[in-house]
């Protein structure tokens, strides 16, 4: 299926379509009821080790799990390296698990084009679905605009995260996670930095979240809880009906550049058309919605 | 007797400890080879130990199927080690193991096994070395089983051990041998040794007296490698005795010079060893050996020589009596132990070294500033990666010569590989189930109890980082655990690692040499409708995994989305990654022999996934009738060393995807 999905050739893209129509909220009367998590941060912070556990964790409560490991080895030569999925472990005879990689976009932390719509067809699926990009200070944003819950992973001592954060170069997140909290005093001290910059942001609606990946693993039930608490905190069809629009806006400026984005008025004024359409659409409408439009205005 | 000339030494030296590695199927075959070869006038053992005992896995876990008694010995308990050693006096032996993630088991096996033997002999009084150097192991071999900070641990608490019960023992052996294998470049062998030796000396400092530092320092030595260019690593050689010296002067105030000189054992260059022609490999090993001889102030105190066909498969013993008798040749029918240093006041000689001491210098101090070795192993092992990688550009090139490989390569058939075995030696395929019925035995018979209690004392001390784990190990082989079963005890304690496969990082290949295959790439992923996707895997416990990531990085060059996923992968996880990834096409790589095996479980696990119709192709030390076999089961294409090309592989590769999925014709149009 997400063959399908990542083909560019014109007939699976037809096929990939009415894949995703089938799964969209017109045609399932509802949105799709899995969670869609968004983990992002640094490089070697251990994002990968953390999502083991939280893996292990889903699955021990039988929720299945798909991870899409948007891997930060940039293309070179139009190839690239794909060693993510390495880090996280599975039981590979566990059907109910799915762990795919894919080369990140142009741009460090950047989505792969395919990856907003395969987590739209895994969310029918399975129970969690997880997007894992790496970066800090525009990746979440764009994480942000595809799931329902972003949580930024930080390690002690991360204190360029920390001024971005107060800075606003970065975006609060829905969830922060310390790791490597079994270093001690260090964790501790990076706890309460944390603390105190949300503090004053006045950001109260994020939970901080310490964990340990090594064994014994410890905080991650409490994780869980707290990324499942913002999903029952979250709006979900308006987030949801946001990232279609996001996604379906950004497809089109991929596709037709500057020059079809003027023939909508402008970004600004595409968002707002889009915010005037049915609820329900998939992205797919959504896009031939917004070329149509782009056609006659032409 | 007329006094000699001052040009000669008065008395000439004796010869270095002349060894063999040898070891295979089960402990009793093994002690038989063993005592064959002392006959022979080996004067000391070198043990290899088969993978699932090297990485701690029991010969019936999951993991050493395959795998069981095929590059080296299975011991599984002390039973096994006193089999092992039956009728060698310990007294007098010089034991060399190659062991390293389990390299404390092994050491308290082999003290129980000689406190069991008749006469007794007291730890005490033990003589010989075990490999055990983790680093190396994450940047190379890859027979490592836990993560770096209890795998430093467990060197530290060996070593604070030995240094007090076990005397006479090296408790570790610094390799840089295998960062030559990986591709490391002189400097980068010298430095990335170096820096290792530091993470471990400094790790003991927190766990022995200040009084006994030098005791320590004198019992540390090292594994070197030596490639064909013998002059330069001679060199290298005198580089590092000259670092070492001023390591332990400065750093660990080392006074007693003699506790300062470099003791190093070595086993010359496998990587140069050639598949074509391969009788031409005994030249280099001869070459080889002048390296680590020829130069009286840093020659080697141990040696031990490959055999001539390492690149067909395993050395059977007569190949390995070939290797020995090499170096009996060169201690005692050549004049090579009558002088003192020959290169002494060579400018050539001087130069060479003081140019090596500049690099590594530099080198050391890169790593010094990431943090010390043991931060430092992914900045290591991408160097490596991009070392070995310019290297096999340069043999590609035809710059680097290899003589019947890629340069004089007409040839008559050699009389050498015409035999039925091939050449080569081939391991009973029942020895993996004999072994698991001996194992169930030994269960059996054990006295359960105390071995339960041996393993829970054992897990404490583990959980307790200011205990030394060598008391309750020791504990444990006298009680009659296994290996399976302390190791196992430990990965609970210390949770499991996987290292850094260091092929991100790799530069890429100019354009202009691989502009014709990233077309051809580009064409066929137009055609697929998404780009080429290739899955490299490595199945079973073979930690050889240069070749692998060479094809990784060169695959990637050629423009395709490579999933690499590093080593020890079980066959159902390569499957999976292959279903959930969508590749197009897979490449297994096998360098233990454990191919026969491996390779059709990993189909089956394919068709299990849903994946059996993707192609797989597979390289490896995989002799002639084995690849046939192999083809007529489905494999699409086998590679071996004398398959060198790896752009010629990828247009294999290439055209093997566009046949299968018949996008040929639709580019074409």
């Amino acid at each position: 299926m997400l063959n399908l999905i990542e083909s560019r050739a014109p007939d699976a893209r037809e096929q990939a379509a009415a894949l995703l129509a089938e799964v969209s909220p017109a045609a399932l009367g509802h949105e799709a009821p899995a969670h869609i998590i968004g983990v992002t941060g640094p490089p070697g912070v251990g994002k990968s080790s953390l999502l083991s556990q939280l893996v292990k964790h889903w699955r021990s409560g039988d929720r299945s799990v798909a991870v899409l490991a948007v891997d930060p080895s940039s293309r070179r030569s139009g190839g690239s390296l794909l060693g993510d999925r390495a880090r996280i472990e599975i039981d590979p005879k566990d059907r109910r698990v799915f762990v795919r990689s894919t080369a990140a976009g142009t741009r460090l932390g950047g989505l792969a084009p395919a990856t907003r719509a395969a987590s739209e067809a895994l969310a029918a699926a399975f129970d969690v679905v997880v997007i894992e990009t790496v970066g800090v200070g525009q990746s979440e944003t764009e994480v942000a605009d595809a799931v329902d819950t972003v949580a930024v992973v930080l390690q002690p001592a991360s204190g360029d995260v920390l001024q971005f954060l107060k800075a606003g170069i970065m975006e609060v997140p829905d969830v922060l996670v310390l790791t490597k909290t079994d270093l001690g005093p260090i964790a501790m001290r990076a706890m309460a930095d944390l603390r105190a910059a949300l503090l004053a942001l006045g950001a109260t609606e994020t939970e901080v979240c310490a964990v340990s990946s090594v064994p014994p693993p410890q905080g991650i039930a409490q994780l869980a809880q707290a990324l499942e608490d913002h999903r029952m905190r979250v709006d979900l069809p308006k987030r949801r009906q946001h990232a279609r629009r996001r996604h379906a806006l950004e497809d089109f400026a991929v596709e037709f550049g500057e020059r079809g984005l003027r023939a909508l008025g402008g970004r600004l004024q595409a968002e707002r058309w889009l915010e005037q359409q049915d609820p329900a659409l998939d992205v797919p409408s959504l896009e031939r919605a917004l070329t149509d439009r782009a056609e006659r205005r032409a | 007797m007329p006094e000699r000339p001052s040009h000669h030494l008065p008395e000439p030296d004796r010869p270095w400890m002349m060894r063999t590695y040898a070891g295979h199927s089960d402990a009793r075959r093994s002690n038989e080879l063993y005592r064959k070869n002392l006959e022979k006038g080996q004067t000391g053992l070198s043990i290899a130990f088969d993978l699932p005992t090297q990485t701690g896995y029991d010969p019936d876990h999951e993991l050493a199927k395959g795998e069981v008694g095929k590059v080296g010995v299975s011991i599984a308990h002390k039973g096994d080690m006193e089999t092992l050693l039956d009728r060698i006096p310990l007294d007098q032996m010089n034991t060399s193991m190659t062991i390293n993630a389990t390299a404390a088991w092994l050491l308290a096996l082999y003290i129980v096994a000689a406190e069991d033997q008749d006469p007794p002999t007291p730890e005490k009084e033990l003589q010989g070395t075990t490999q055990n150097d983790i680093l190396k192991e994450y940047l190379s071999r890859g027979t490592y089983a836990f993560p770096p900070g209890p795998s430093m641990r467990l060197i530290a608490d060996t070593i604070a051990y030995t240094v007090e019960h076990v005397p006479k023992w090296n408790p570790i052996n610094i390799c840089s041998y295998h960062l030559q294998e990986a591709g490391a470049t002189p400097v980068q062998e010298i430095a990335f040794a170096m820096s290792n030796a530091i993470a471990v000396l400094d790790a003991v400092k927190q766990r022995v007296s200040q009084d006994l530092m030098g005791s320590v320092f004198g019992r540390i030595s090292f594994f070197v490698n030596a490639g064909v260019r013998f002059i330069e690593e001679h060199a290298k050689l005198r580089a590092m005795a000259v670092l070492w010296d001023e390591l332990g002067r400065e750093r660990y105030g080392v006074e007693d010079e003699k506790q300062r000189r470099l003791r190093y054992g070595v086993q010359v260059n496998s990587l140069g060893l050639t598949e074509a022609q391969p009788e031409n490999n005994v030249y280099r090993i001869a070459l080889e050996a002048l390296a680590v001889t020829l130069g009286r102030n840093a020659r080697a105190r141990a040696i031990q020589l490959p055999a001539w066909n390492e690149a067909l498969g395993l050395p059977r013993p007569w190949d390995q009596q070939w290797s020995l008798r090499l170096q009996q040749i060169l201690a005692y029918e050549t004049d090579l132990l009558e002088y003192p240093d020959i290169f002494e006041g060579s400018k050539v000689m001087d130069g060479l070294v003081a140019e090596l001491l500049e690099g590594a210098r530099d080198e050391m101090h890169r790593v010094a500033e990431l943090g010390g070795a043991v931060e430092a192993v992914d900045y290591m092992k991408a160097a490596l990666v991009e070392s070995h990688r310019r290297r096999w550009q340069r043999i590609e090139s035809g710059e680097r010569v290899a003589v019947g490989m890629n340069r004089f390569t007409s040839t008559e058939p050699s009389p050498l590989t015409a035999g039925a075995d091939g050449g080569i030696l081939v391991v009973d395929p029942e020895i993996e189930a004999e072994r698991k019925a001996a194992l169930e035995q030994w269960r059996a018979n054990r006295d359960q109890k105390a071995v339960d209690q041996a393993l829970a004392t054992l897990a404490q001390t583990a959980s307790d980082d200011d205990e030394n784990i060598m008391p309750a190990t020791i504990a444990a082989a006298r009680a009659g655990a296994t290996t399976g079963e302390w190791a196992q005890a430990l990965r609970e304690a210390f949770g499991e690692y996987r290292a850094p496969t260091g092929v991100g990082e790799a530069a890429a290949a100019s354009s202009e040499e691989v502009s014709e295959l990233r077309e051809e790439v580009e064409r066929v992923s137009e055609a697929l409708g998404r780009r080429l996707k290739f899955l490299v895997g490595k199945p079973g416990l073979d930690g050889h995994s240069n070749g692998a990531e060479q094809i990784a990085v060169r695959a990637r060059d050629a423009g395709m989305d490579v999933v690499y996923e590093g080593i020890r992968l079980t066959p159902s996880q390569i499957a999976t990654s292959a279903a959930h990834e969508g590749v197009h096409v897979i490449g297994l790589s096998i360098l233990s022999g454990s191919h026969r095996e491996l390779i059709p479980a990993v189909l089956e696990a394919l068709r299990e996934a849903g994946a059996g119709d993707v192609p797989v192709v597979v390289g490896g030390i995989i002799p002639a009738d084995d690849a046939a076999a192999m083809r007529e089961s489905g494999i699409a294409a086998v590679y071996t060393p004398k398959d060198w090309n790896l752009n010629a592989m990828m247009r294999d590769i290439i055209e093997l995807v566009a046949a299968r999925y018949g996008v040929n014709s639709a580019v074409g149009a």
